[in-house]
């Protein structure tokens, strides 16, 4: 079991060729392995099982979101079309700088622009069904691609935030991200071996929440898990460590919607 | 709205035992967990599932609070002739879900 | 297993405290079912007919990495014909506060006597699945699995 679960984690290196490609922003790291490779071949399989990841559940409900009218008429797929294509891989450029919004946005908040230029209808609450559902069936469509990374000079100043907020010491514990899922990653904690913390897989079949949550849903668990106090979903520093963790995982393959511990 | 996943092949060979697989969307609530204040979260649970063929009960399950959030089952049955197979599923208050998939039987 | 010491309790709830649970937790002793309970399950279900061992085969994973979500499959020999088939399935837990985990109905026209699900364990412990057969004649299986984090205690 070991043994595969090894030669898995080889594969999936091997593949994203992230060793031998130049990183002037993220050295910590030898090599960039996804979480799926700390997992037990059970939550794997579930995972690779299209019909029973309960992650698909979302994967579906988004995708009728998706092609739901608003009342003016427009739904999502009005621009986005099946001869488009356009969001086959959309996902694995965010966050990304938004020239409308002036500032750094995530998938979540890219479709919630849309709903206001587009379809004049409010912006859905972070962390709600329906937003869920319908950034997990866009970051489905990029299953398989690999995560950009980009960086872009006008957004540095939030990478810095999120390089910082994932280096700082907080809470009760006094733990820094980095101290687990960078100095640690491989080692046991408990029942639990360390993954390296990389964003590839969201929004996430958690097995621990019993339901699907998005990455801002679990830096609060890990905000909390150290005893500091959370911040809220969709806040801009969570933005900008999400941009920072797209960069430091760059070359992995977008897994969402993952099945995790 | 409960997002539900049914798999059944679309055509069998009649007397051809198929897999039937179901998937849906469901908290699974114990009874036992507690809120963010300790509250207990009353349960809420789906109590039972049934697939009916042409009308006829060919299985039947029972859940109780040990089942997962999103229940999954996995079963079969023997194809007979073409025609619906109905599933249901039912809560502790009687809410029910309800999806219908057809079946083509060569005979 | 119920007399778990409470040195164990508290040094768990430290634990998922430290791995990120939300808030206050359940205290998973006080819930967990005992043997009484679980033989009384088994009683209700199959009153006082023996159950032989055998003919069922229980698969669990040896470790689960999270008590929320097991794999389970259960798979009965039996021809499943109108003559000899399994009539009812029934899933047994020693540890879990509901030692009844899910009852199945089968019969000839279910084809094979085998059907798999996804359960939530309480604790480290051994899984006991009971098949009637159209005889009245009652045969079990059994299957142990270590739970890394008891499903219970987590948010």
């Amino acid at each position: 079991m070991r043994a595969s679960l090894i030669i898995l984690a080889l594969a999936i290196v091997g593949c994203s060729q992230q060793t031998n490609q130049p990183n002037a922003n993220y050295e910590t790291l030898d090599e960039v392995i996804s979480g799926y490779a700390f997992l037990q071949p059970e939550t794997q399989a579930l995972q690779d099982d299209e019909f029973s990841n309960p992650g698909y559940l979302w994967v579906d409900k988004g995708e009728a979101l998706f092609n739901e009218p608003a009342a003016n008429g427009q739904s999502c797929a009005s621009c986005h079309t099946d001869e488009d294509r356009s969001l086959i891989g959309a996902s694995t450029h965010f966050p990304k700088y938004d020239e409308r919004a002036g500032t750094l946005i995530n998938i979540e908040g890219r479709i919630n622009l849309c709903r206001v230029t587009h379809q004049s209808v409010p912006k859905l609450e972070y962390e709600s069904e329906h937003l869920l559902a319908l950034t997990t069936y866009v970051a489905n469509l990029s299953k398989g691609s690999r995560v950009a990374g980009e960086l872009s000079p006008k957004v540095q100043s939030n990478y810095d935030n999120g390089q910082a907020y994932f280096n700082m010491r907080r809470g009760q514990f006094n733990l820094s991200c980095a101290q687990c899922h960078d100095d640690n990653a491989g080692k046991s904690l408990r029942g639990d071996t360390i993954s390296q913390g990389h964003s590839n897989g969201f929004p996430t079949y958690r097995l621990e929440w019993q339901t699907l949550g998005s990455l801002h849903k679990r830096f609060q668990y890990c905000d909390i898990g150290v005893r500091a106090e959370p911040l809220p979903g969709g806040s801009q520093t969570y933005i900008d460590l999400e941009y920072f963790l797209a960069n430091r995982g760059r070359g992995l393959q977008v897994e969402t919607p993952a099945v995790r511990r | 709205m409960s997002s539900i996943r049914i798999s059944i092949p679309e055509t069998a060979e009649a007397g051809e035992v198929i897999e039937i697989k179901t998937l849906i969307q469901h908290p699974m609530e114990s009874g036992f967990g507690r809120g963010a204040r300790g509250q207990v979260i009353p349960r809420d649970i789906i109590q039972t599932f049934t697939c009916d063929y042409n009308g006829t009960t060919v299985f039947e399950a029972k859940f109780f609070p040990s089942t997962a959030a999103n229940p999954f089952l996995t079963f079969f049955t023997r194809a007979t002739k073409s025609g619906a197979l109905t599933f249901t599923w039912t809560d502790l208050v009687g809410e029910t879900w309800v999806e219908t998939r057809n079946l083509i039987v060569s005979e | 297993m119920i007399n778990q010491s409470l040195f164990t309790l508290n040094r768990r709830r430290l634990l998922q405290m430290g791995t990120g649970a939300i808030a206050i937790t359940a205290l998973p002793g006080l819930a967990l079912a005992d043997e009484k309970a679980f033989q009384a399950s088994r009683k209700a279900a199959f009153g006082n007919t023996p159950i032989n061992e055998g003919r069922v085969e229980v698969t669990l994973p040896p470790i689960a990495e999270n008590g929320n979500s097991v794999p389970i499959t259960v798979k009965v020999d039996s021809p499943m014909t109108d003559a000899s088939h399994v009539k009812r399935i029934v899933i047994l837990s020693p540890r879990n506060p509901v030692p009844d985990m899910s009852h199945y109905k089968l019969g000839p026209y279910t084809g094979r006597a085998e059907v798999s699900t996804r359960i939530r364990l309480a604790g480290t412990q051994s899984i006991e699945a009971i098949a009637e057969m159209n005889d009245g004649s009652l045969w079990s299986g059994s299957k142990s699995t270590v739970v890394t984090l008891a499903a219970c205690a987590i948010l």
